[in-house]
């Protein structure tokens, strides 16, 4: 049987299966079908300082291989989660969480931050500077370098645990970014958020999505994921969870060699919401089949 | 909810665009007529919600509109073919609440979860005024099943080519006693009715684009007098006092 444990800066997972922020709530639906402690960790839905609704109808369009959404950070507010939400999480799924959380400016970030790292719960704060839904958001600081390494420094001044920077890929260069958030700190990088996109309806000759633009995700995005995760392992010795359109354990495997020491899988979910549990049932077959004894083996192997 | 294989029995076309299809399969999920179900389409990412029209312990019946690529794929589905479906999606009608006179008023293809209702009313001993809209008679359907049933069926068509010259909510007035309606139709169409003063109260389905279906992504909530709420799962039925419409 091969080994699935991995380690994401300390914190142990006993797979690197780790459902996306934004594709499994707080996985009360999930839980409803399987259990979810089979899962390594789950990344909860985004997290906000106040409540928020996000973005008006229509937020959901589909594409050729996967779909766009224009949620815009829907959530109760991070006192609300942390009331309401993490005590029922804790039934459900018993190991470490990751705490995705967003914000609208270094003060938001650092507040949300540091309630949720004190949570004991909480094993990992992913921090989301790339969400291209929301306005003046998110995405601004995570296409900035500079802005990128203050979040961050901001972040880790008020946490103990380990902090994930979650970065777009809606950038010239990720690299840098993943670089300046590395100097500043952080503990590893999660990448990549959705890449932005747009539909037009014929019929109305309007953009379908109310937001007009919104972002892409699922297996058509894949390539680019996997090519983004090869160059920041090249350049940063930091663990990166590598996220953006798996939908298989041959997928997980192939991340891994790019250099992910852990992977996220979003939309595949909302396909079908068995995916993250056919994947982990999967992979020992899969590791079998490539002659690899740890999953863990396989982070990088490509670069050799 | 549950996701499992249905195997299509038969598709009968019902008019230039509607098809009727009848699955087989585990049905055990569905608590209540106005749920859906979602289907996963060869070559679609994201499944199609269907409303439910009717079901047995192993059979799923649904009527079908063809409005685009993922809606044609199914209605072409040959006898023998399996489909990926998730069943028992959404909250659906809730019969307890119909009072003493329901009105069911349908629109288009909006009728389908409204027959599974009438005949659920109608097992239950409530007898429902059946009020149904469509642009002409030629796009009509559904008639003789739901007369079959034995409720009051009133037509009404935007051209006169079919019943009254009209909407349901010309219907509606023509039946003032009925003061509950169960709503499914086209958006302006839902907002007409919920105008209705006769009222007293309703249940109105809601469509919308969906991610996932089931309550995770949050592709496809609305702000309700009653906070926000998804339509695919504490929705797709909104009771009327709760419904806040936006343009």
């Amino acid at each position: 049987m091969a080994g699935l444990m991995v380690s994401l800066a300390g914190v142990e997972l006993k797979n690197p299966v780790i459902p996306a922020s934004g594709t499994f709530g707080y996985g009360r639906e999930y839980g409803e079908l399987y259990d979810l402690n089979i899962l390594g960790s789950f990344s909860f839905k985004g997290t906000t300082g106040e409540a928020r609704l996000g973005n008006p109808q229509p937020r959901i369009a589909e594409t050729e291989g996967g779909m766009l959404n224009a949620v815009g950070l829907q959530n109760p507010g991070v006192d609300a989660v942390i009331e309401r939400e993490l005590p029922n999480m804790a039934r459900l799924f018993q190991g470490p969480l990751i705490a995705n959380v967003g914000g609208f400016s270094l003060e938001e970030y650092a507040e949300n931050c540091r309630k949720l790292d004190a949570c004991p719960q909480v094993g990992i704060l992913e921090v989301n500077i790339s969400c291209p839904n929301v306005h003046a958001g998110g995405k601004n600081f995570g296409c900035d370098p500079t802005a990128a390494a203050e979040v961050t420094r901001a972040v880790k001044a008020v946490t103990s645990k380990p902090v994930f920077m979650k970065l777009t890929p809606n950038v010239t260069d990720i690299v840098e970014i993943a670089k300046a958030c590395a100097d500043a700190g952080a503990d590893g990088i999660c990448l990549i958020n959705t890449l932005l996109g747009m539909r037009i309806d014929l019929k109305t000759k309007r953009p379908l999505l109310a937001n007009r633009t919104g972002g892409l995700s699922g297996p058509a995005v894949f390539p680019v994921a996997l090519r983004m995760v090869w160059d920041v392992y090249e350049a940063v010795r930091l663990p990166i969870i590598g996220c953006g359109g798996i939908s298989s354990a041959e997928d997980v495997c192939e991340m891994m060699m790019a250099g992910a020491s852990a992977v996220e899988i979003g939309a595949a979910n909302l396909r079908d919401p068995y995916a993250c549990k056919t994947i982990v049932e999967n992979l020992p077959a899969v590791c079998r089949r490539l002659g690899v004894e740890n999953i863990c083996d396989l982070t990088g192997v490509a670069h050799r | 909810m549950k996701q499992s294989l249905f195997t299509m029995e038969h598709a009968r076309q019902l008019t230039e665009d509607t098809y009727e299809l009848v699955l087989s399969g585990d049905t055990s999920a569905i608590t209540a007529p106005g749920q859906f179900v979602n289907i996963q389409l060869p070559g679609k990412f994201l499944r199609r919600p269907i409303s439910i029209c009717n079901w047995t312990d192993s059979a799923l019946l649904l009527l079908v509109r063809v409005v685009g690529e993922g809606t044609k794929e199914l209605v072409r589905s040959v006898p023998g073919e399996e489909l990926d479906v998730l069943s028992g999606l959404g909250n659906g009608f809730d019969l307890s609440l119909s009072g003493e006179h329901p009105i069911l008023l349908g629109g288009g293809i909006g009728i389908a979860p409204l027959y599974g209702l009438a005949k659920r009313m109608v097992d239950a001993g409530v007898s429902p005024t059946v009020a149904l809209g469509f642009r002409t008679g030629k796009d009509a359907f559904y008639l003789e099943e739901f007369a079959a049933l034995g409720c009051r069926l009133l037509v009404a068509s935007e051209d006169g080519s079919l019943g009254i010259r009209g909407f349901v909510t010309d219907l509606a007035a023509n039946v003032p006693e009925c003061d509950y309606a169960f709503v499914c139709g086209p958006t302006p169409m839902l907002k007409a009715v919920h105008n209705l003063s006769q009222l007293t109260g309703g249940q109105f389905s809601f469509e919308a684009r969906m991610g996932c279906g089931f309550g995770a992504c949050m592709g496809c909530t609305v702000p309700t007098r009653d906070g926000y709420k998804r339509v695919c799962k504490d929705g797709p039925i909104l009771c009327k006092e709760e419904i806040v419409w936006q343009d």
